[in-house]
């Protein structure tokens, strides 16, 4: 079948749904590619660069639409793509069903199949078609490079010839992906970098991406991100009064503010007030990635960049992703043949939408001329529910000391026990055994002694070695053959000579094998 | 002056045995060590053919010759993935030298035993240190006898089935005849009953019979062991062989024998309690076969195993810097130590930092698979115990796993239900990537899932070990 991709329609809009890489792979699956010319131009793919990977290139998007089985796209269809829609084609694209219910009517009406990619759930087998996380690491990123372009200054401190310069602090509200993507991308440029989330969990995580967690005194229970899919809750009232409290407290230091907080299925919540935005130092940066749900900044305009009365400059575009075009195609593209992948389980170049699939049932939203969204909830949590975490007391010295002199008499104990049992034993059977027994048993029981001690000291890594040495000297049995071959019956000569022959064996087989195994191990 | 002569050489002997054990301690002074060994036993074997009691000294010579030429045939061409099988295979040997001798003596005991006391006085060597014997004497000497033949006995077919197994030439999977673990604490009353009524009858029916018993025990414990508790068998039976020796060195009144016995015996008993605490079960569990029931359901994986092509390794090994190598017996089974040691080196010329991480049950017996790298070149200073390696893991780019299963696997330290819980294990999942190695989608000995295969860094790198390192060689130059 033949998968095509459109030039976007949407205004500004730069991004591509189909990259040459993913062609190629996509062709591995059974499919044709085809791509509108021009269609990656906004991202620097060329035609010449898609008819390379063996895609076609069609003049027109009315060509495309009526070649193409399988449409993809990045930006939900406008209503003149709707209407180039057909029967049985599928359409892989973002949708946002909630909040276009008219769409997905008019599409189930004219019988196509829907897949939403930003409906994908968030399972982690299906993390690498979660074109919303792809999306929102370039966000993440571009936010700080966004920032560091209007701020006037090092991210790094400096110490030059000319004098020196403080790092910037960042601060970092929301740390769901972008906001990670945005962590890591501060840290890497050298600003000291703060983080804060309302979910306790994600500290390690913030932690892990060398920023510092801001923690509120608060004693109310957080509820688990878990219980909403990795998504944050909305808060109380009282955490959000302390919340703000915390964040007035930061905002004369801070230098660039980012935030991403973001309830699904709500509008942002208002964190960083005029107030707050009021005190920064005039130059600061805030830039907010909730714009499009009307921003976690009061003073937020979406898609504009606007300055505060006091000169702080506040970016509130939405178009992130689009802004790095090459970068959010690549991914995209990615992640959408990867939906593909799962589509096509036959890898024969037709899709195959099975509804019994967590993944592709909860992104489809309109099949066989009807909609089948919301979907069901998923049979597979999201996320394991954190266990609750106890951090190991930490040991006063004197408690450790305490402990190790517990070990220590434990161990003495353990020792003296053994040994009292062991010579016990051994007088006990001193009593009865004579004399010429207990001469044999001695050198035994030192033996065993000295065997112990020497065995321990044996590297792990010449263990088989030793078991074909020991193997070797445990032939030693032949000096009894030797003693007794002599003397005695043909049946004894007999038995006698098959010991000698049978550790004659043992013994040269057993040290020359040794030697050469030994003789392997060398020192690079 | 020549039974003088014949001790002090027994001494310098035991005490070369000693040197050459301890030389095991390092690489290098093992080299210097293997030669005392070899010293010694020429030195034991020499004193006690010059000594009292022998005869037939052609005879003697002439069997030791043949035997040390099929020995030195057998060194000379094994190879290094077949060393577990030789290595039983000998000790079914030595098992089987314990029990002729045994029997010898038992021979040369009833002998003795029956001529008159003019006659006894003029016996000498073996019949006339038991001429001398007193009947406290005579007695501890069958109980002696009787352990020497039992263990040697157990030891014998215990090896045989080890090396059948390891061998492929009987199924390593775990079997056992009906009645279980049953027939063989009846066969172990037998014995008891045998060692009572030899002990006081002194005939050979007992014996023999007890033989039979003890052919049997080691017979059906061995088959009831799967193949990758092949470890703690192998180190096992090394242990017999020696107690083996021990008894009989008792009943021979031969303090060497008692010695190296002794030597060996603990050597083999370290080896098995070691190879136990590396898989956290008890020696009982492991002989009596079987892993220890779940105390409750496993953990639920999430996820799936995400496969990965020859050309995403390349490059990920081309861009990583440090690397660890978990090898285990699938490397073995593929015979792919050499592709593995010729990756190592073309990663390791391109200034990357490549080291293996060895379990101590990797394999199928203790240091197999240090063995095996050696053989192929591999220097020993980057083959890394588990202990030494395991804190490295975090701070590692890729960790390759190659046909290791149950000792990389997380649930050992995550699911306190797993069957395997406590296990120490590999923690290569730390690793910023991890590729695993496998023919398929199976489960490793223990039959439980492998949670790590389904981790979001790891990768299933699917085919023969062998052909996928060599597909990875192609492109890495």
């Amino acid at each position: 079948m033949i998968i095509g991709a459109p030039k976007e329609i949407h205004e500004g809009e730069a991004r591509v749904a189909l990259t040459p890489q993913s062609a190629q792979l996509l062709a591995k699956l059974g499919y044709q590619c085809v791509v509108e010319s021009g269609a990656g131009a906004g991202a620097r793919f060329s035609d010449d660069a898609y008819r390379e990977a063996g895609v076609e290139v069609v003049p027109t998007a009315a060509e495309l639409w009526a070649k193409a089985d399988v449409v993809v796209k990045v930006r939900a269809p406008e209503p003149s793509e709707v209407d180039q829609t057909r029967e049985g084609q599928t359409l892989i694209s973002f949708i946002a069903p909630a909040q276009n219910p008219d769409l997905l009517e008019s599409l189930s009406v004219r019988g196509v199949t829907t897949i939403a990619m930003d409906m994908v759930p968030r399972i982690s087998r299906a993390q690498k078609m979660d074109a919303l996380s792809s999306m929102a690491n370039i966000a993440g990123y571009r936010a700080v490079i966004e920032a560091g372009n209007n701020f006037g200054r090092f991210f790094t401190g400096q110490v030059t010839a000319a004098g020196k310069v403080p790092p910037a602090k960042v601060l970092i509200v929301g740390a769901g992906v972008a906001g990670l993507a945005a962590i890591g991308t501060a840290t890497s440029l050298g600003a000291i970098t703060y983080a804060f989330d309302v979910r306790p969990e994600v500290a390690e995580q913030i932690e892990s991406m060398g920023a510092e967690f801001v923690y509120l005194d608060f004693e109310e229970a957080q509820q688990d991100g878990a219980a909403t899919g990795g998504y944050a809750a909305p808060s109380s009232p009282e955490f959000r009064e302390k919340q703000l409290e915390k964040f007035r407290e930061l905002a004369p230091e801070m230098d660039i503010v980012i935030t991403t907080a973001l309830i699904p299925g709500r509008d942002a919540p208002k964190l960083w007030l005029e107030d707050m935005v009021l005190a920064m130092k005039p130059g600061s940066v805030v830039v907010d990635l909730a714009a499009e749900k009307g921003g976690n900044c009061d003073l937020t305009v979406m898609d504009q960049k606007v300055v505060s009365e006091n000169g702080v400059t506040i970016v509130g575009y939405t178009d992130f992703p689009s802004r790095m075009a090459a970068q959010a195609s690549t991914l995209y593209g990615n992640n959408i043949r990867h939906m593909m992948d799962d589509l096509t389980p036959e890898k024969d170049g037709v899709p195959f939408v099975n509804m019994e699939d967590d993944v592709i049932r909860g992104a489809t939203v309109t099949h066989e001329a009807a909609i089948t969204f919301p979907p069901p909830p998923p049979k597979v949590a999201a996320i394991a529910a954190q266990k609750p975490k106890e951090k190991p007391k930490e040991l006063t010295p004197a408690e450790r000391r305490s402990q190790e002199v517990a070990a220590f008499q434990k161990q003495t104990r353990q020792q003296v026990t053994l040994l009292a049992v062991g010579a016990a034993i051994l007088l006990g059977v001193g009593l009865v055994a004579p004399a010429s027994f207990m001469q044999h048993f001695i050198v035994f029981v030192l033996a065993v002694f000295v065997g112990f001690q020497v065995i321990w000291g044996v590297a792990h890594s010449l263990h088989t070695p030793l078991m074909a040495v020991t193997n070797a000297i445990s032939s030693i049995i032949i000096l009894g053959a030797l003693m007794q071959i002599g003397s005695g019956s043909f049946l004894v000569i007999l038995l006698a000579g098959l010991s000698v022959f049978m550790a004659g064996i043992n013994i040269f087989g057993g040290f020359l094998v040794t030697r050469r195994m030994l003789a392997m191990f060398q020192k690079s | 002056m020549e039974f003088g002569f014949t001790t002090a050489a027994y001494v310098v002997a035991a005490v070369l045995f000693i040197l050459s054990l301890g030389g095991l301690s390092g690489q290098e002074s093992a080299k210097r060590a293997v030669w005392y060994g070899i010293v010694g036993m020429a030195l034991a074997v020499a004193a006690t053919l010059i000594g009292p009691g022998s005869g037939l000294w052609l005879l003697s010579l002439l069997l030791l010759a043949a035997g040390g030429t099929i020995g030195f045939v057998v060194a000379k061409r094994v190879q290094m993935t077949e060393m577990p099988q030789l290595v039983a295979a000998m000790h079914s040997l030595v098992g089987l030298a314990a029990v002729f001798v045994g029997y010898n003596a038992h021979f040369e005991l009833m002998r003795v035993l029956a001529m008159d006391d003019a006659a006894r006085a003029t016996l000498d060597g073996f019949a006339g240190l038991l001429a001398h014997k007193t009947l406290v004497e005579v007695n501890i000497l069958r109980v002696e006898l009787f352990l020497g033949v039992f263990i040697g006995a157990v030891t014998f077919t215990g090896s045989v089935i080890a090396y059948g197994k390891l061998a492929g030439k009987v199924s390593s999977a775990a079997k056992k005849l009906p009645g279980g673990h049953l027939l063989n604490a009846g066969a172990a009353a037998l014995s008891a009953i045998c060692l009572i009524w030899y002990f006081n009858s002194g005939g050979f029916f007992p014996l023999f019979l007890m033989t039979l018993a003890a052919l049997f025990i080691g017979y059906h414990l061995i088959m009831g062991i799967g193949g990758a508790d092949m470890p703690v068998v192998v180190s096992m039976l090394n242990s017999y062989s020696g107690w083996a020796a021990a008894a009989i060195g008792f009943s021979l009144g031969n303090d060497l024998l008692i010695v190296v016995g002794a030597l060996v015996g603990s050597s083999g008993a370290i080896l098995s309690y070691i190879m136990c605490k590396a898989m956290n079960r008890s020696f009982v569990s492991v002989i009596l076969g079987g892993f220890g029931g779940t105390t409750g359901p496993a953990q639920e994986i999430e996820g799936e195993m995400i496969a990965i092509d020859a050309d995403g390794v390349a490059s990920a090994l081309d861009e990583a810097d440090s690397i660890i190598i978990v090898p285990g017996y699938g490397m073995a089974v593929a015979q792919a130590q050499q592709a593995v040691s010729e990756l190592t080196k073309r990663l390791r010329d391109k200034g990357k930092e490549v080291r293996f991480g060895i379990h101590p049950v990797a394999g199928r017996l203790p240091g197999h698979m240090n063995v095996l790298l050696a053989e192929a070149k591999v220097p020993y200073d980057i083959v890394l115990e588990m202990d030494e390696i395991n804190e490295d893991f975090p701070s590692t780019d890729v960790s390759i796993i190659i046909g290791s299963n149950d000792i990389v696997n997380p649930a050992a330290q995550d699911d306190p239900n797993s069957p395997i819980a406590g296990m120490p294990v590999l923690e290569v999942w730390k690793a910023k990537q991890t590729f695993v190695l496998k023919r398929g989608q199976g489960t490793g000995y223990s039959g439980i899932e492998n949670p790590l295969f389904f981790k979001e860094n790891t990768r299933m790198y699917y085919g023969d070990a062998k052909e996928s390192v060599n597909a990875l060689l192609s492109r890495i130059s």
